[in-house]
């Protein structure tokens, strides 16, 4: 019962992913649509966070090292009430704190500057053992990209993390997910530099490692579940996920990693998130004036 | 006062400190042993935390750290924290974490261990960097109030500190502050701008100078970023000539700071004295004579500077 409301939320995310990045004209809707659901589960489902109250010392965190999706977590944040969803539209304009990749210092809520990959890990750590220090029972995700752990400094924090703090601060406070969405700006991850198996490395860092389909909100939720009941050592996640996930032409494609849709484009992509066939899409707008408007917008866009 | 290495200043001055503060950690790369705060993680176990060879590795945990309200030192040779510099410019810099960093064994005053290990380049990235001040204190008792300064600055920030013992050249009653330097000797026929390791030799360069009759200012530049460009312009304006002193790489450093100052506030001759060119193994005092860091290296220059 608790996954349906989740679900209509990671569609509305969509939505506004989709959104921003045609406003913006550039950014990465590939990576964003994969991480989507993750990013729901975590900051509706599982963490404990007050929109009001960003640096609430007892807030969970959540350092998504692969900034370059951060629409997903702005998506989010507009949701849950740190900022107005109009200002999503800023995204990547000067001036507005919804800097291209994330800005600790521009966005209350933001938890690290993250997208020069690789880095964010061991950020992930150095606060999972400041809040074991504390006596905290806030808790630590980290979402890492595929492509990203490529990046030697992740090893560097893999083969730190199951040791750092023993004894008696041992870092169960933290859950790492692995966005495996297959595919990096160059092609595919197997092509480019594959990274299986993926599996094997981190059990052999000594991580339990729990393997899930990473746009089912069920199996996150569990996977999560059960990250947050190991103890003695940090859990990750390895969720596989589709790139481009909920529109057809984006899906699985490189050329979708790093580039804007124009509004045709988007107003497409909303409609197939929406799961509205193409023969429905006019009535559908004429009884969702919201959705019209949205649309309206776009289609605007496109006489500037 | 003996003379000694800021390393050791700095980890018997953390080591007081964390007495009274727990918010200070330390981080260290496997070479605690050098960088001194080795006696803080035996004192101190819970707050200390060894990230092995794995330098970026540490420097992200500290910002991790600095984020939950720690105040994390964390600790290597200079050019090898400062080799991490996208970790730097990332995690800890535009990130804004409270973070510590301290590099040792800087310059070629480090001697036998050679080039790999010397620290030469760590100001100069560094300097790029918006809101990283850069402190190389010149003697223990400086040091020992650049570390309780470390603790007090909101903020990052980066200590400069050397393997070789430092003779005092500060007054008993000095106050080490950011963004302000300190004449150690006065003069009137040029301003000598040194840092760290060589002021000993800059002082005793002034004393031979003196000698053959030329009188030479020397300032202890020990905030490298930001300049005291007050003082600088002041002292610059009387003197009429600057000489920069320095035991790192002769470009972007002190010497480059300086000449960024002076060409647009008030341009004037200026030399810059540091180290042209890779470093080598040796031994220390050799390699000062070789890169004309040792007093009559410095004297000599100044002369020809002066046209004498």
């Amino acid at each position: 019962m608790k996954s349906a409301p989740l679900e209509a939320i990671a569609r509305d995310c969509r939505i506004q992913i989709i959104r921003m990045l045609t406003h913006a004209g550039s950014g990465h809707p590939g990576g964003s649509l994969s991480v989507i659901d993750l990013v729901t589960a975590l900051f509706f489902g599982r963490m404990r966070h007050d929109p009001k109250r960003p640096d609430w010392p007892e807030r969970d965190r959540l350092i998504l090292s692969k900034g370059h999706a951060v629409p997903a977590v702005y998506a989010a944040m507009a949701r849950a009430g740190y900022f107005p969803e109009s200002q999503l539209v800023t995204l990547r304009k000067l001036g507005s704190p919804l800097q291209g990749h994330p800005d600790r210092t521009a966005l209350p809520g933001i938890e690290a500057a993250t997208g020069s990959l690789g880095q964010g890990l061991s950020v992930a750590l150095g606060q999972a053992l400041g809040l074991k220090l504390a006596g905290s029972a806030a808790r630590v995700y980290c979402i890492l990209g595929d492509g990203e752990i490529q990046e030697g400094q992740v090893w560097e924090a893999a083969m730190a993390a199951p040791k750092l703090g023993q004894p008696r601060h041992p870092l169960d406070n933290l859950a790492v997910i692995v966005d495996y969405n297959k595919i990096q700006l160059d092609g595919f991850v197997a092509k480019i530099l594959d990274l299986e198996p993926l599996v094997a490395k981190w059990q052999a860092e000594g991580w339990p490692v729990i393997e899930i389909d990473g746009h089912k909100i069920d199996q996150i939720e569990k996977a999560l579940d059960q990250a947050e009941a190991t103890k003695g050592v940090p859990t990750v996640v390895v969720a596989h996920t589709v790139k481009g996930k909920g529109v057809s032409f984006m899906e699985n494609d490189p050329e979708w990693h790093g580039k804007a849709p124009k509004p045709a484009e988007a107003i497409r992509a909303i409609r197939e998130i929406l799961r509205v066939p193409e023969s429905d899409w006019d009535a559908h707008l004429a009884t969702h004036p919201a959705m019209r408007t949205l649309v309206d917008e776009l289609r605007a866009l496109d006489a500037k | 006062m003996p003379a000694k290495a800021s390393r050791a200043a700095f980890g018997e001055a953390l080591l007081e400190l964390g007495a009274h503060d727990d918010r200070i950690v330390t981080l260290d790369a496997d070479l605690s042993k050098s960088t001194m705060t080795a006696k803080f993680a035996k004192t101190y176990p819970d707050r200390a935390f060894d990230l092995g060879i794995a330098e970026s590795n540490m420097i992200g945990v500290a910002a991790g750290l600095a984020l939950t309200g720690k105040i994390p030192f964390a600790c290597s040779f200079a050019c090898f924290v400062v080799g991490r510099f996208e970790t730097i410019r990332i995690s800890v810099a535009y990130t804004g974490a409270n973070v510590k960093l301290v590099g040792t064994h800087v310059g070629v005053a480090i001697g036998e261990d050679g080039y790999s290990q010397m620290g030469l380049e760590d100001i100069a990235c560094l300097r790029a960097l918006p809101n990283i001040p850069i402190i190389q204190p010149a003697d223990e008792l400086e040091t020992k109030q650049a570390v309780a300064y470390a603790v007090e600055h909101a903020g990052p920030l980066y200590l400069r500190l050397t393997r070789q013992p430092l003779e005092a050249v500060n007054p008993p009653d000095h106050r080490f502050r950011l963004g302000r330097w300190n004449v150690l000797r006065e003069g009137h026929d040029v301003t000598i701008v040194g840092t760290g390791g060589p002021l000993f030799n800059c002082l005793e360069a002034a004393r031979r100078l003196a000698a053959e009759g030329l009188s030479a200012e020397v300032v202890n530049a020990a905030s490298v970023k930001p300049l005291d460009e007050e003082l600088l312009l002041r002292s610059a304006a009387r003197t009429g000539r600057v000489v920069t002193v320095e035991d790192h790489s002769i470009h972007g450093g002190l010497g480059g700071a300086v000449a960024e100052v002076l060409s647009e506030a008030h341009p004037m001759p200026l030399k810059r004295l540091g180290v042209i060119g890779f470093g080598e193994s040796g031994d220390p005092s050799g390699l000062y004579v070789k890169h004309g860091l040792d007093p009559a290296g410095i004297a000599l220059s100044v002369k020809k500077f002066l046209g004498g």
